[in-house]
C-alpha cells in the first residue's frame, strides 16, 4: 500500500475501530435502488394481482428492515465467535433443505424450494441458509488443515464437504442455480487457500471443455437432455425457439435492447406491463437497462465491482485466516450471483434463476446476504487500519 | 491461525477480483452490443409487440363526369368491433350489438367469447345505428367509421365505372383501371397494450391519419350517357334484343362522351343476380353469371362488324386508287371468288352503279371487287396501318384484340369476305375509332374516359393519350366523309337523317355465326357534322327480334341520339 497515505493517517487521531462505511454505503444504495426498481417493475402486475401496487416493495422493505439489525448484529460479534457455529449450521443446512419435501414445504413459481417457519408466517430458503453456512464451515476447516490443505486429498477434502449439500440443493429443490451458487463459494475458497493454480487452470478447462460439448450435445440430439436441454436451445436462439424459457430471455432482450444507450426513464418500462415474466426478481436488471438503458445497467455493474474491491482489501487485510476465508466466500457468493444474472439477463449463458443481489426481489436471499455483509464488517473492524483505507 | 501467510493468499484474492472484474467487463461489452447495435432492432420488436394496429380507412376519391357530376360517392359507415379482453359485461354486450345490428344472439356471443386481440362484428353499419351503439358506450365495443362506395345514378354506366369490393378495392372497369389514384393510403390507430391486449391508458394512442384518394374526372357527360341508356334500354324492350350497346366519341381526342350496354347492372348491389323462379346455382355458375352480367360487351367482345367495314374497304380503294368515286360497278346479285359465288343482300342485283351509290347501296359484290382489286398485300398493309391488329388502348380494363386471318392464310375467298366485314371479328370500340380516323384526316386518337385527377378543387394530374397516323391521306378522309353523308342522306343510312344537320354514316346488318341461326347483329355508325366530324357514335343491337336491318332499327338510336345530343353538343362547343 502508498506509504505517503499511512503517514498522512499518522497524524490523525484514529479510533479503535475501523468500520467499513464505503462498504456499507454501496450495499446501503443497491438496497435502496433496488427497493425503487422494485417498485417500477412490479407495480403494474401487481396492482393487477394484488390490487396493490406497492405489494412486492412492502414485502422487500419488511425483509430489508428484518435485514438490518441481522446485518448489525453480525457486525457487532467478533468474527472469531462464528467459529463455534461452523458445524452445527453445515448440519442445519443439511437438515433444512429435506423439510422442503415435508408438509411445511412451499411451493411458488412451480417449484418446491421454500420451507415455512412455523408461526412466524415467513418462508425461509434453505437454499439461501445453506449457502451462509457453507462459507463459515469452510472457512473453519480451512483453518483448521493447515498446510495438508497443499496435498491432493486436502484438496479433494475441501471439493468433497460442500457435495452432499449441493446435490441436496439438486436433487431435492430442483434447483440448478443454487447447486452451481454453492458449488461456485467453495471452489472460490479453496482456490484462495491452496497455493497451487494449475489446479484450478485444469478444472476452469475442464468445465470450458464440458459447456462445449453439452452445447454440441444439445444441437445434435436435443431430446437427451429435457426441460434443460431445451434453456440451452433457447439461449443459443430464442427467436426461433418457442418455449418459457426463450419467452422469459427474449422478453429481457427486448427490454434491454429498446431501452438504448440512456433508457426510456424511470418507470417507463413497457416490457414489465407483464410481457416480461418475473421483472422484478430474476429479470430485474432488464427493467433496469430498459428505463435507464445502458448507462443504468453500467453503473449497478461498477457498484458491485466496487464492492468485490472492497472486500478484496478487507479480505487481503484480515488479521487471520479465517477471517480472510470468510471474507473471500461471501465476496464469491457475490460475484457469482451478480456475474451469472447479469450473463443470464443479456442471453450470454443460458436461462437459469438467479438473482441480482441486494436489487432482485426475494426474502430469504436478502437476509442473508445482510447476513453475510456483516459478517465482512466484522472482519473489516480487526483490519489492520494502515493498510485497509 | 497465527501462521497466517498472506503473500499468496493476497495473491490469490486479487486475481479472484480481477477475474471477476475481467468477467464484468465482458458482460458489460455485452450490455453495450445490445444496447447500442442492437437497439433499433429490438426497440422495433418491442414496439410492434406493444402495439395493437387498427386500421383508418381512406376516402377513396370520387368518380365525376364531365361537368363535376358526381359517378361514383363515398358514404360513411361504421365497422362495429369487439375487443374480448376489454368487455366488461358480456351478456350486455350480446344483447345491446344483437338488437341494434339486428344478428342473431349466438352469432354474436360467440364473436364476443372469442379470445382474440379484435373481432370484427359488422361492417358497413349505417352511421345513425353506428352512432347509437357509441352512444351506449359499452367498454370493449370499438366503433370506427369506414367509408363505402356510393353510385348515385345506380345503373348508370355500372360496366364502365366499376364497383369496389368490401375492402373498398377497385373490381372491374375504372375503379381498378385508376385504382392507384382513388385509393388514397389507409391510416392507422396504434394503441399501447399490455400483454394481455389490454389499453394502458397513460400512453395515449398514435394516430396516422389516412390520405384520402384523388377525384378522377372522366370524359363522360352525364346526360349524353343516360339519354344514349334510355335510347337502349327502349331498343332492348321493343326489339326484345339480348344486348344494345351504345357507344358515342369525340373524334377530334377520343375522349369517350357515352358508353352504354344494356342490360346494365346496379352498382350499389353489384353482387346481386336477378335469378329465375326455382332456380339455384352453384357457386361457379354464380360467378360465371356474374362475370357476364359485368363484362363490358363495347370491349371485352369481339363481333363480326359486317358492313360498316366497308368504310375501311372503300377507304383502302380510294387511298390505293384502285377505284375513285365514279368507277361504275355492275351488280348482277352475286359475285364469283375462285370457286365461291358470294351474293349480295339485294337478291337481284344493283345493276350499274358508280363507287358512291355502291356504298349508298351498301352493295357487296362492289366491294368485293374493289376489295380484290386493291389485292391481299395491299390491303393487309392497310389493315395493319389503321391499327385494326393492334387494341384501341381505351383506359378499361379486359380489352380485346382483333381476331383475323394471318396474311399468309389469306386468299381471295378470304379476302373477298373480309371486304364486307365477315370471316373476322374485332371490338366495337375498335371499329368505332378506326372509322373515326379515317373521317378525321386519316388521326387515330386513343378513346378514353380519363381526364384529370384532383383534390378540393386541386389538379393533380392530367392524363394524355397518344395520337398516331395520318392512317389515310386527308384528301381519303374527304372523299369518304362525301361518300358516308351520301349514305346517310340518300342511301341505306337514310333513317339517320336530321334535318339541319349534316350526317355521315353506314349500317350494317350481320348474321351471327354459325350462318342461318337466324340470330343478328344490327348496327349504325354515325358522325356529325359530316364535314367536320365533331362525334362519333356506335349502336350495336344483339340479336333483335323481328325486324333486324341496321338502317331499319339500329340507324333510329343514333339519329334520336344525335337530334338529342347535337345541339347540346353546339351549344357546348362540341370540345368543352
Amino acid at each position: 500500500m502508498p506509504k505517503e497515505r499511512v503517514n498522512r493517517h499518522k497524524n490523525r487521531e484514529q479510533s479503535k475501530y475501523f468500520f467499513d462505511y464505503s462498504m456499507l454505503l454501496i450495499v446501503l444504495f443497491l438496497l435502496g435502488f433496488g427497493l425503487l426498481m422494485i417498485y417500477s417493475a412490479s407495480s403494474y402486475t401487481s396492482f393487477a394481482e394484488h390490487q396493490d401496487a406497492a405489494f412486492y416493495l412492502k414485502k422487500q422493505a419488511r425483509n430489508i428492515l428484518i435485514g438490518i439489525p441481522v446485518m448489525a448484529l453480525m457486525a457487532m460479534i467478533p468474527y472469531e465467535k462464528y467459529a463455534k457455529f461452523a458445524f452445527a449450521g453445515y448440519i442445519v443446512s443439511f437438515l433444512c433443505i429435506p423439510l422442503v419435501k415435508t408438509p411445511l414445504g412451499e411451493e411458488s413459481h412451480g417449484a418446491t424450494r421454500w420451507v415455512r417457519i412455523p408461526g412466524l408466517g415467513m418462508n425461509v430458503q434453505p437454499a439461501e441458509l445453506a449457502k451462509m453456512f457453507m462459507i463459515l464451515f469452510l472457512a473453519v476447516v480451512v483453518c483448521k488443515m493447515g498446510k495438508s490443505i497443499r496435498t491432493l486429498k486436502g484438496f479433494l477434502v475441501m471439493l468433497a464437504i460442500p457435495l452432499p449439500i449441493v446435490l441436496e440443493v439438486y436433487f431435492l429443490t430442483n434447483n440448478l442455480s443454487s447447486a452451481i451458487i454453492i458449488m461456485g463459494i467453495s471452489v472460490f475458497m479453496v482456490f484462495v487457500a491452496s497455493p497451487d493454480y494449475k489446479k484450478f487452470i485444469l478444472i476452469a478447462l475442464t468445465i470450458i471443455a464440458l459447456a462445449v460439448l453439452l452445447v454440441v450435445l444439445v444441437k445434435a440430439k436435443p431430446e437427451l437432455l429435457g426441460f434443460r436441454g431445451d434453456r440451452i436451445k433457447a439461449w443459443l436462439d430464442p427467436e426461433s425457439y418457442s418455449g418459457d424459457k426463450s419467452y422469459q430471455t427474449l422478453q429481457g432482450l427486448y427490454a434491454i435492447g429498446s431501452g438504448g444507450v440512456w433508457g426510456k426513464g424511470l418507470g417507463q418500462s413497457m416490457q414489465k406491463m407483464s410481457f416480461l415474466p418475473e421483472a422484478q426478481n430474476d429479470m430485474i436488471f432488464s427493467v433496469i437497462c430498459e428505463e435507464l438503458g445502458l448507462f443504468g445497467g453500467i453503473c449497478i455493474i461498477l457498484l458491485f465491482v466496487m464492492l468485490l474491491w472492497r472486500m478484496m482489501m478487507t479480505a487481503n487485510n484480515a488479521p487471520d485466516l479465517f477471517g480472510a476465508m470468510l471474507v473471500v466466500g461471501v465476496m464469491g457468493h457475490i460475484a457469482i450471483q451478480a456475474i451469472l444474472n447479469i450473463a443470464v439477463v443479456t442471453a450470454s449463458i443460458p436461462n437459469t434463476g438467479i438473482t441480482l443481489p441486494f436489487i432482485s426481489y426475494g426474502g430469504s436471499s436478502i437476509v442473508f446476504l445482510m447476513a453475510e455483509i456483516g459478517a465482512v464488517m466484522s472482519v473489516a473492524r480487526k483490519a489492520q487500519r494502515k493498510n485497509i483505507t | 491461525m497465527n501462521e497466517y501467510n498472506k503473500i499468496f493468499h493476497r495473491k490469490k484474492v486479487i486475481t479472484l477480483f480481477f477475474l471477476c472484474a475481467l468477467a464484468m467487463v465482458l458482460l458489460t461489452g455485452r450490455l453495450t452490443y445490445l444496447c447500442v447495435w442492437e437497439a433499433d432492432y429490438y426497440a422495433e420488436k418491442a414496439t410492434q409487440l406493444h402495439e395493437r394496429e387498427r386500421s383508418i380507412k381512406a376516402a377513396r376519391g370520387r368518380i365525376l363526369d364531365r361537368n363535376g357530376e358526381i359517378l361514383a360517392d363515398n358514404k360513411t359507415v361504421c365497422t362495429v368491433s369487439v375487443i374480448h379482453s376489454q368487455i366488461e359485461q358480456p351478456e350486455y354486450v350480446v344483447e345491446v350489438l344483437s338488437r341494434e345490428l339486428d344478428l342473431s344472439k349466438e352469432t354474436v356471443k360467440k364473436k364476443v367469447e372469442k379470445y382474440s386481440s379484435m373481432e370484427r362484428i359488422a361492417s358497413n353499419v349505417s352511421k345513425d345505428i353506428g352512432d347509437k351503439i357509441r352512444q351506449y358506450d359499452m367498454a370493449g365495443v370499438k366503433v370506427d367509421e369506414d367509408y363505402k362506395r356510393y353510385y348515385p345514378h345506380g345503373e348508370l354506366a355500372s360496366k364502365v365505372l366499376g364497383f369496389t369490393g368490401a375492402d373498398n378495392q377497385g373490381i372491374i372497369g375504372l375503379e381498378v383501371k385508376y385504382e392507384e389514384y382513388l385509393q388514397g393510403k389507409p391510416g392507422t390507430i396504434l394503441t399501447v397494450t399490455d400483454a394481455k391486449g389490454i389499453e394502458v391508458a397513460d400512453r395515449g394512442e398514435r394516430r396516422i391519419e389516412p390520405q384520402k384518394g384523388q377525384d378522377l374526372r372522366i370524359s363522360m357527360d352525364m346526360n349524353i350517357q343516360s339519354y344514349a341508356t334510355q335510347l337502349a334500354n327502349q331498343a332492348l324492350a321493343t326489339k326484345e334484343a339480348e344486348s344494345v350497346s351504345v357507344l358515342v366519341m369525340n373524334v377530334k381526342n377520343g375522349e369517350m362522351l357515352a358508353m352504354v350496354n344494356v342490360p346494365e347492372f346496379d352498382l350499389n348491389h353489384p353482387f346481386e343476380l336477378t335469378l329465375e323462379e326455382g332456380e339455384e346455382l352453384t357457386d361457379t355458375q354464380r360467378q360465371d353469371r356474374l362475370n357476364r352480367m359485368w363484362r363490358n360487351g363495347c370491349i371485352n367482345d369481339t363481333y363480326e362488324p359486317g358492313s360498316t367495314f366497308k368504310i375501311i374497304t372503300a377507304a383502302v380503294g380510294l387511298e390505293s386508287q384502285a377505284v375513285s368515286l365514279n368507277s361504275g360497278f355492275h351488280c348482277p346479285g352475286y359475285v364469283v371468288v375462285d370457286d365461291r359465288k358470294i351474293r349480295c343482300h339485294k337478291v337481284g342485283g344493283h345493276g350499274s352503279q358508280d363507287f358512291v351509290h355502291c356504298m349508298m347501296n351498301s352493295c357487296n359484290p362492289a366491294l368485293v371487287t374493289v376489295g380484290l382489286r386493291v389485292g391481299v398485300d395491299a390491303y393487309y398493309d392497310f389493315f395493319e396501318r389503321c391499327m385494326l391488329k393492334q387494341k384501341t388502348g381505351i383506359d378499361l380494363p379486359g380489352e380485346a384484340g382483333t381476331i383475323m386471318h394471318k396474311k399468309e392464310d389469306m386468299g381471295n375467298v378470304e379476302l373477298a369476305t373480309v371486304s364486307f366485314g365477315q370471316s373476322f371479328q374485332i371490338t366495337p370500340i375498335q371499329l368505332l375509332t378506326t372509322v373515326a380516323s379515317i373521317v378525321n384526316n386519316g388521326q387515330r386518337v386513343t378513346p378514353h374516359f380519363a381526364i384529370s385527377t384532383g383534390m378540393d378543387g386541386e389538379l393533380l394530374h392530367t392524363f394524355s393519350y397518344p395520337v398516331s397516323g395520318p392512317v389515310v391521306d386527308a384528301d381519303t378522309s374527304e372523299k369518304m366523309r362525301g361518300i358516308l353523308e351520301m349514305v346517310v342522306s340518300e342511301g341505306g343510312g337514310k333513317n339517320a337523317a336530321i334535318e339541319g344537320f349534316r350526317i355521315g354514316g353506314k349500317t350494317a346488318t350481320s348474321q351471327t355465326l354459325p350462318r342461318g341461326s337466324g340470330r343478328y347483329i344490327a348496327s349504325f355508325i354515325g358522325f356529325a357534322p359530316a364535314d367536320d366530324p365533331q362525334v362519333i357514335a356506335l349502336a350495336i343491337i344483339h340479336t333483335p327480334k323481328g325486324m333486324y336491318y341496321g338502317g331499319q332499327i339500329a340507324a333510329p338510336i343514333v339519329r334520336q341520339l344525335f337530334e338529342n345530343i347535337l345541339p347540346y353538343l353546339e351549344k357546348m362547343g362540341y370540345n368543352y
